[in-house]
């Protein structure tokens, strides 16, 4: 089947939900009106509080959405075929994604606009928000551990995109001093530095002894290297030091002096990728080589293949920044599908060509089958597999293949930075709020914060056995992640079906995905942490048994919780402000 | 057509400046409520040595005082002196 024609039912399916679907809740379920004064226009603060064109605001939710997530979800489960990860995704981000971020959006905008987390607070409990509070720190650990991994993984596999993605740091660092002290707009440099970026990545990609190579540095891959360790873990083990070295002065810099600056930059790359791999699909055209479905996978894609995927079909994430920051600044509650529903479908758009390009990549089946054997194996090489496929995508609009393999990686690790920059602040701030919730005080100290998220995430990295050894934990903690992003997404749902229900209308649109995901997860966690991770069982490692069993215990307590919350008689209809 | 592109890249920067702008306004934002803090001092009980020319710009801060107050989280004005709600 061609490409084009898997991009182009995908597209339509989207559009159609977007057209129909958006429509039928907005009118009858969320029921959005045109004059009822928003928290931007309320609370008008020039800070939080700001009244935005919607086409505006919907171009920032999406960037703010948007990273290596739904690249590297799909990528991994194509192992069981393109159609799964591909009906799961249209259909996910259609029936799912769509109306949580939507409703996350239109709740938070009823309500103050205040954050997901204050608001299960309001509707559930005190519990709620501890809880709330945990399986956030648990997801930014994941996130740090992932995503250090996966830079890790690329630069080792790429080596030439190590200068460029370290020289966009002094250069961020001179944007953001142009630009706030001599009181510039930031397009132009921003796009300057873009393209630095790229003419070296033109440079590495052609001269060998601009690559760092670590790997090659060690004598290669059978090579001894640190303190035993093969070559290999020993370049991970050095990368990992260092990217955990970065993220600790980035986040305890002002933002404007490097954070901002970079996340400029790395702006223009989501744009510069969809258009690099979309026209290449266009101009190329090619087949779809994985197979359909994988009729003889080792690992079932039943509950996997919807913790797999999770940004790119549901994401709780996605309603953080939907209630967080999107929801104050909406400008009328009926640019609310727009902003919500269509960010969704931007981030299922996302993940349609990660699918495509990690799929039409291979010459045969059996090329295929060399690559994904196992899931084990495919969890470690999706990713990579996503790289060259899109790098095979680029050359329909003639970008030479080790061209364009660097500058996709590029493109990758700079999403994924983002994320573990962003990430890491984050977790910061809630270390020091657990900090002062628990009488510690010292934990409220920005460099103790700091360095506490940072080993924790380390440890994470490090520690589990992966397949690869020393510093493959990333391999195991990706099922991990996705689970509790997905108890996240459960949690807004279960909200949303609340507030729904308290204003007295059907809530069945949120309730049944609410139900799928839980199963989902609930199924998947406990095949994992009981038959796999547990002491006696087939892949034993304790660190990830813990946090799994924590995450398990959260999940189950958050059904029954909604099963109390939704059982129970109301008599006052609850009040919106 | 050159006005159309012209459009596009207005949008486009606006898009990517939002949070930028955001931050910048929170930072600037942090700064004058810790001088509304040092104006005020004196009603909370820190001695204010300059009190008495903090005291000749009350008429000009009454309407930042007010969002100030909001944002601190009290719904009513903490001051006596100060009706502004």
């Amino acid at each position: 089947m061609p490409g084009i024609l898997v991009a182009l039912i995908g597209i339509i399916v989207l559009a159609l939900g977007y057209r129909y679907y958006s429509k039928f809740v907005a009118e009858k379920i969320y029921r959005l009106d045109p004059d009822y004064v928003t928290p931007a226009h309320r609370y008008k603060d020039g800070v939080d509080f700001v009244p935005t064109n919607k086409f505006v605001l919907w171009g920032h939710h999406f960037t703010s959405v948007a990273g290596a997530a739904p690249i590297m979800g799909p990528a991994v489960a194509l192992y069981w075929g393109w159609l799964p990860a591909f009906i799961w995704v249209i259909l996910g981000t259609v029936f799912a994604a769509g109306v949580h971020d939507f409703g996350t959006l239109v709740v938070s905008v009823r309500n103050k606009g205040q954050s997901i987390g204050t608001l299960a607070n309001r509707l559930i409990g005190q519990r709620a928000k501890i809880l709330f509070l945990f399986i956030i720190l648990i997801l930014l650990l994941m996130v740090n551990a992932v995503f250090t991994w996966v830079i890790a993984n690329l630069f080792i596999q790429y080596p030439s995109s190590v200068l460029p993605v370290f020289i966009q740091i002094p250069i961020a660092i001179w944007i953001g001093y142009a630009v706030y002290k001599g009181n510039r707009k930031m397009l132009g440099p921003s796009i300057i530095g873009l393209v630095v970026m790229y003419a070296t990545a033109i440079i590495t990609s052609r001269v060998d002894f601009l690559q760092i190579d670590l790997v090659g540095y060690f004598g290669g891959e059978g090579s001894t290297g640190l303190f035993g360790l093969g070559a290999v873990s020993s370049a991970f083990l050095i990368w990992i030091i260092i990217l955990m070295g970065y993220v600790y002065f980035a986040s305890t810099l002002p933002v404007w002096k490097l954070l901002q600056p970079r996340d400029f930059i790395n702006s223009h790359q989501l744009v510069v990728g969809l258009a690099i791999l979309y026209l290449g699909l266009l101009f190329l055209n090619p087949e779809m080589t994985a197979p359909v479905t994988n009729s003889n996978p080792d690992t079932s894609w039943f509950p996997l293949l919807f913790i797999t995927i999770a940004c790119g079909a549901i994401s709780g994430f996605h309603g953080l920044v939907s209630s967080g920051t999107s929801s104050k600044q909406l400008n009328k509650e009926t640019d609310a599908r727009f902003v919500g529903y269509f960010g969704a479908v931007g981030e299922g758009i996302l993940a349609l060509i990660s699918i495509i390009a990690a799929g039409t990549f291979f010459a045969n089946s059996d090329a295929f089958f060399a690559t994904y054997g196992s899931f084990t194996e495919a969890n470690g090489a999706g990713l990579d597999v996503f790289v060259v496929g899109a790098a095979n995508l680029a050359s329909g609009i003639a970008i030479p293949p080790d061209i364009a393999t660097t500058i996709v990686s590029i493109i990758v690790v700079s999403f994924a930075a983002t994320s573990l920059d962003t990430s890491v602040r984050l977790l910061r701030y809630i270390i020091g709020e657990l900090g002062i919730e628990y009488k510690v005080p010292a934990l409220s100290k920005k460099h103790v914060a700091t360095s506490v998220a940072v080993v924790s995430s380390a440890a994470l990295v490090l520690l589990p056995q992966g397949p690869n050894g020393f510093g493959s934990g990333g391999y195991l903690i990706w099922p991990l992640f996705g689970t509790s992003n997905q108890l996240l997404a459960g949690i807004s749902l279960l909200l949303i079906s609340i507030w729904l229900k308290r204003q007295g209308r059907n809530y069945a649109i949120t309730l049944i995905p609410m139900i799928f995901l839980m199963f989902m997860t609930l199924y998947a966690m406990f095949q994992q942490v009981f038959f796999e991770w547990a002491w006696y069982g087939t892949e034993s490692d304790m660190l990830l048994f813990v946090l799994g069993a924590i995450i398990f215990v959260f999940a189950v307590w958050i059904v029954l919780t909604a099963f109390n919350v939704l059982t129970k008689k109301y008599d006052n209809p609850i009040d919106n402000d | 057509m050159l006005e159309h592109v012209k459009k596009l890249i207005q949008f486009y920067d606006e898009v990517l400046s939002m949070p930028h702008r955001q931050e910048i306004a929170r930072e600037l934002r942090d700064e004058d409520d810790l001088f509304l803090l040092l104006l005020y001092s004196e009603m909370i009980g820190i001695p204010n040595p300059i009190y008495y020319y903090t005291l000749e710009l009350y008429p000009y801060m009454i309407e930042n005082f007010h969002d100030w107050h909001l944002r601190m989280g009290m719904d009513k004005s903490p001051l006596t002196g100060i009706r502004c709600c």
